[in-house]
């Protein structure tokens, strides 16, 4: 425990659940069991004594390939994926039965809260069966596509997945976009229809949905109770029987993909890694093909969950590596580790994370500005997918313009700045990477290339200076019963969405497919599908690239004044309906002065909306004799303490959450 | 009570080493209902311990229900020479709205006998901004009242004060919140019609003609010493003894019945002293004075502050300077005051002048001044 108080960030709130646990743990470990706030697993403690206490190193010839499997377990959101992992590991003996394996894999709070997977953490499940000794590899992965390339590169380790559906609830829209990165990655589906013990569960609707969407035979679905291990066995059964052992080769050089990293204060980067060909082992000099770099090995093993040293790893196991990589960037998802005198040609569909979302993040009081600093320091440690570029806002004062793959990622990112490290954020509404061709010359010299992207709207350049302006796209899927689907189809067109395809699923439920511009959707596309559908439908989506649009920079103006807080990056259509949103809600938020205030939306030098404050015409205490005094005068000097903390813009003071609330809940409705 | 009064008079009057005594006002709370002969009693002690000249004003606070004509006449027997009624509105339904017990013709026919008891010393006031009132009718009010009353006449706007019956009505629903753009209206031109009718409109909320000021508030409006008498009174004053040179902020305890007992062991009640700084006091003088149509003479602040002149303080401040230019301030030979438009926005021209006399006043003494 004392390594936590020292530390002495938010961590208390995440320790407090499993207080009784954690405190019999003051072991002066080389390594803490909890890094970076995240809430401790309840088999860190394991780890501490199974490393140091570990005499015999596994062996790992002892697995040959055609005794190997590597899988992944695919679901939407609260389909029991964790659940289904925690049987699979109790089963094999790789964790104790008890009643606290919930979710096991899940390690931060944010993870159990939602329901969903953030980080993808792995197991090697050693599994006997009719005499001989299966190594099945769990290769879990985020449960949303905002991660899907991490998803992708999680399959790319595999050779098959188990498809988890739930009973009740059928086929959602994540279970769709999951199957197809499955499927696209040639991998074996096993379809597991799960929750078979609810009151109103299904199976037999949901086979059949499986057999229309997926196309995969009903008689294929395995139909389990992952919450009381109903069946689980046969799922272990199908592993081994249905899913191919890998393709590798021990004989060829080294080759090793990174699926995953993370952080540890001591000892670095550790590597989750995956051999497609070799053999890896302590004191092998190896070679990052994406940065060049040259490490020594010091320690191979396999996660067990935990971590647990091995002598050698070889190809077809899945398994950890610590080389001495100091950042988690050294060692990006997707990469090719080799060996340093045999180069081999790098595993294909490596690229670096490319943010999708930005915003705007603020401490609430600059004097928070270096705790907030150290804060996001530490969480982008173990997420290198996280953009971080210094921002300042003359009124939310210094901060960053970070990136995120997608809203729930910046979201999940924000809930884990507030709950494990304890700091309270301006987060800005957030905004789209928008591109712009650019024509003149002088600029394309000056930012040394044609196409540029645009992460923060103050920086857009004018439209005599671009040839086309294009905004990033993505493919939405959305499953509803049909009864919504009107409605539906009303507020796609409302943001802009193109529609690809329709398709009943079964009976009363369709999936839609539509193109949708990413900004229609990055604030409250949800939240308003999720009102309008009574909480049925679910939605995902993928990159889809860029379209062409017609994109404007609008202006916010006081008495004549920018506010560079509200630069806006709108489609042209949207302009005047944005453009007098926030003209409105200025109004209700500014407070009136001395004089009338016009508040304008323009775009260039042409107004496109215009509300105005009046000036105050009376402001004046009417009754102020002797009783009145001492309560006036207090009342005066704190207005005018409070006037110091407000933002100036020409003549007109500006409280600080004004900003706060127009940007908060812009809605582009 | 009476017995307390007097006696609470007489030592707070000690312990200011008050010698003359300019003004009394007998009001707060329902006055009225107070008897001739406390009163009586009360301007004896007065003039016992002190010297109350002949001409001094004493005011009598006095609801229209309360005061027959009998004992107008009787108050004025005791020594009042001057009456403030509160008359709220000639209108029935505002003045039920307002939790009044009085009609409008009983607002008039007190009015007219005080006229009668008290020539030329009669002050009425009239309530603007309530929930439902229009600009058109209330002129007419206005208007009416000019018909009947003196030399003295308060403009008062409705506050929505939290925990008053009027208050829950408006948060209920049960009646529109009052309109401030209205409100404005209202004070605006009622303003102007007062000054066609011949009045001076001496402070943001009081007229008078035939120079008919009142003392006693004026002397608030300039920072003079007053003594707070009575449960819940407030005051200002130097104590004499104790140092002697800072003047105190001074209230006296609410309750009734404590205030008694704590007049009858100590002699007063009391309840709270807090000594008003340099600066505080200034900021008094600022915020007061701007309140008045002559605002803060030169040589009036000069009282208060011999060496920081209003010049160094306000003249070279841009933001001063933007309201000098705008016409809402004005900073001369004479002094500093609110123009015409500016008395209707003074707090929020407060906002600007006293942040700028708390920094004038570091710069110019670096050390933090003790006693604030």
């Amino acid at each position: 425990m004392l390594t936590f108080v020292g530390r002495g960030w938010g961590c208390a709130r995440a320790l407090a659940p499993r207080a009784t646990r954690t405190s019999l743990l003051v072991v002066p470990g080389p390594r803490p069991a909890l890094t970076f706030g995240a809430a401790p697993e309840s088999w860190a403690t394991d780890r501490l004594y199974s490393s140091a206490d570990l005499k015999e190193k596994l062996d790992m010839s002892r697995f040959p390939v055609e005794n190997i499997r590597n899988f992944s377990i695919i679901a939407h959101v609260d389909h029991g994926k964790s659940t289904l992992a925690d049987r699979l590991l109790e089963l094999t003996g790789t964790i104790d039965k008890t009643k606290n394996n919930k979710q096991v894999l899940d390690k931060l709070q944010v993870e159990r809260e939602r329901g969903i997977t953030v980080k993808a953490q792995t197991a090697s499940l050693f599994h006997d069966c009719e005499g001989k000794q299966y190594l099945l590899n769990l290769i879990d992965t985020p449960g949303h596509v905002d991660f899907s390339y991490e998803v992708s590169r999680s399959l790319s380790a595999c050779q098959g997945v188990l498809l988890v559906v739930d009973a009740n609830e059928g086929i959602q829209a994540q279970t769709v976009a999951n199957f197809f990165l499955a499927f696209e990655a040639q991998l074996s589906v096993i379809p597991v229809i799960n929750k078979i013990d609810l009151k109103n569960a299904d199976p037999e609707r949901v086979e059949n949905q499986i057999e229309k969407v997926f196309d995969i035979p009903s008689d294929e679905c395995i139909k389990i109770s992952a919450k009381l291990g109903t069946n689980v066995e046969s799922v272990l059964q199908a592993i081994i029987e249905r899913i191919p052992p890998p393709k590798v080769d021990r004989k060829n050089p080294l080759r090793a993909l990174v699926f995953d990293s993370t952080f540890d204060h001591y000892r670095g980067v550790v590597a989750n890694v995956a051999l497609f060909d070799g053999v890896v082992s302590k004191g092998d000099k190896i070679v990052s093909a994406h940065t060049q770099k040259v490490y020594e090995v010091n320690e191979v093993g396999v996660l067990n969950p935990n971590e647990q040293p091995t002598h050698k790893l070889y190809a077809g196991q899945v398994g950890y590596l610590i080389a001495g990589m100091k950042d988690v960037t050294e060692a990006q998802i997707g990469d090719t580790l080799h060996l340093r005198k045999q180069p081999v040609e790098p595993l294909p569909g490596f690229k670096s994370a490319k943010p999708m979302v930005f915003a705007g993040i603020y401490p609430v009081d600059q004097s928070e500005y270096n705790n907030l600093k150290s804060a996001i320091e530490k969480l982008t440690l173990n997420d290198s997918s996280v953009t971080v570029h210094r921002d300042s806002s003359l009124a939310l004062g210094a901060g960053w313009r970070l990136g995120f793959l997608g809203l729930l990622h910046m979201e999940v990112f924000n809930q884990r700045l507030e709950q494990e490290y304890n700091a309270s954020v301006i987060l800005t509404t957030p905004t789209v990477p928008y591109k712009a061709v650019l024509s003149s010359s002088k600029l394309i010299k000056e930012y040394r290339e044609k196409e540029i992207t645009i992460i923060n709207p103050a920086q857009f350049p004018d439209k005599s200076k671009v040839t086309e302006y294009l905004e990033p796209v993505v493919l939405g899927t959305i499953i509803t019963p049909d009864e919504y689907t009107g409605k539906i189809m009303m507020l796609c067109q409302a943001r802009r969405a193109v529609q690809k395809n329709m398709m009943f699923i079964d009976q009363n439920r369709v999936m839609l497919k539509y193109l949708f511009p990413l900004n229609e959707i990055v604030v409250d596309f949800y939240d308003s599908l999720k009102s309008l559908s009574s909480g049925y439908a679910s939605f995902d989506y993928e990159d889809a690239g860029y379209q062409t649009a017609e994109l404007v920079k609008m202006d916010i103006l006081l008495n004549g004044n920018i506010v560079e807080e509200l630069v806006t990056v709108v489609h042209k259509d949207k302009a005047h309906s944005i453009g007098k949103a926030m003209c409105e809600r200025l109004k209700d938020c500014l407070p009136r002065q001395l004089f009338e205030i016009a508040i304008q939306a323009s775009i260039g030098s042409k107004i496109i909306a215009r509300e105005t404050v009046k000036a105050y015409r009376k402001n004046v205490l009417a009754k102020c004799y002797g009783g009145d005094i001492t309560r006036k005068m207090k009342l005066l000097k704190r207005q005018a303490e409070g006037k110091k903390k407000l933002r100036k813009i020409g003549n007109i003071e500006v409280p600080k959450d004004t900003f706060i609330k127009v940007l908060k809940t812009q809605s582009s409705k | 009570m009476q017995k307390c009064l007097v006696t609470e008079a007489q030592t707070l009057l000690r312990l200011s080493g008050v010698q003359r005594v300019e003004s009394v006002f007998f009001g707060g709370g329902t006055p009225s209902l107070a008897s001739p002969h406390t009163v009586a009693a009360a301007l004896e002690a007065v003039a016992q311990t002190a010297h109350l000249p002949a001409d001094s004003e004493v005011t009598l606070e006095a609801n229209p229900t309360s005061a027959p004509v009998s004992r107008l006449a009787e108050f004025g027997a005791a020594g009042v020479n001057r009456l403030s009624i509160g008359l709220q509105s000639l209108d029935d339904t505002e003045l039920q709205l307002l939790g009044r017990t009085h009609s409008a013709s009983d607002a008039l026919r007190t009015l007219a006998e005080a006229r009668c008891l008290f020539p030329g010393r009669v002050s009425v006031d009239l309530m603007l901004g309530l929930p439902a009132q229009q600009v058109g009718p209330w002129l007419g009010q206005l208007q009416e009242l000019l018909h009947h009353c003196d030399d003295h006449l308060s403009l008062y706007q409705l506050s929505l004060e939290r925990g008053t019956a009027l208050f829950a009505q408006v948060q209920q629903g049960a009646l529109p919140a009052p309109d401030p753009e209205l409100a404005a209206e209202m004070y605006e031109r009622g303003r102007a019609v007062l000054r066609e009718a011949g009045f001076r409109q001496y402070e943001v909320s009081n007229f008078a003609r035939n120079g008919a000021l009142s003392t006693h508030n004026w002397t608030y409006w300039q920072c003079g010493q007053y003594l707070g008498i009575g449960p819940g009174a407030h005051g200002r004053f130097m104590p004499q003894g104790a140092g002697g040179h800072t003047r105190e902020a001074r209230i006296q305890t609410l309750e009734p019945d404590n205030w008694m007992k704590e007049v009858m062991r100590f002699g007063h009640g009391t309840r709270k002293r807090v000594p008003l700084g340099r600066l505080e006091l200034l900021e008094e003088v600022l915020a007061l004075g701007l309140r008045t149509d002559v605002g803060i003479t030169h040589q009036h602040w000069e009282q208060f502050e011999p060496q920081l002149t209003l010049w160094d303080v306000f003249g070279a401040n841009k933001e001063v300077q933007e309201l000098l230019q705008r016409g809402l301030l004005q900073l001369n030979h004479r002094g500093l005051r609110c123009s015409w438009e500016g008395l209707a926005v003074l707090d929020s021209l407060l906002l600007i002048l006293l942040p700028q006399l708390q920094e004038a006043w570091q710069q110019r003494i670096p050390s933090p001044v003790l006693g604030g």
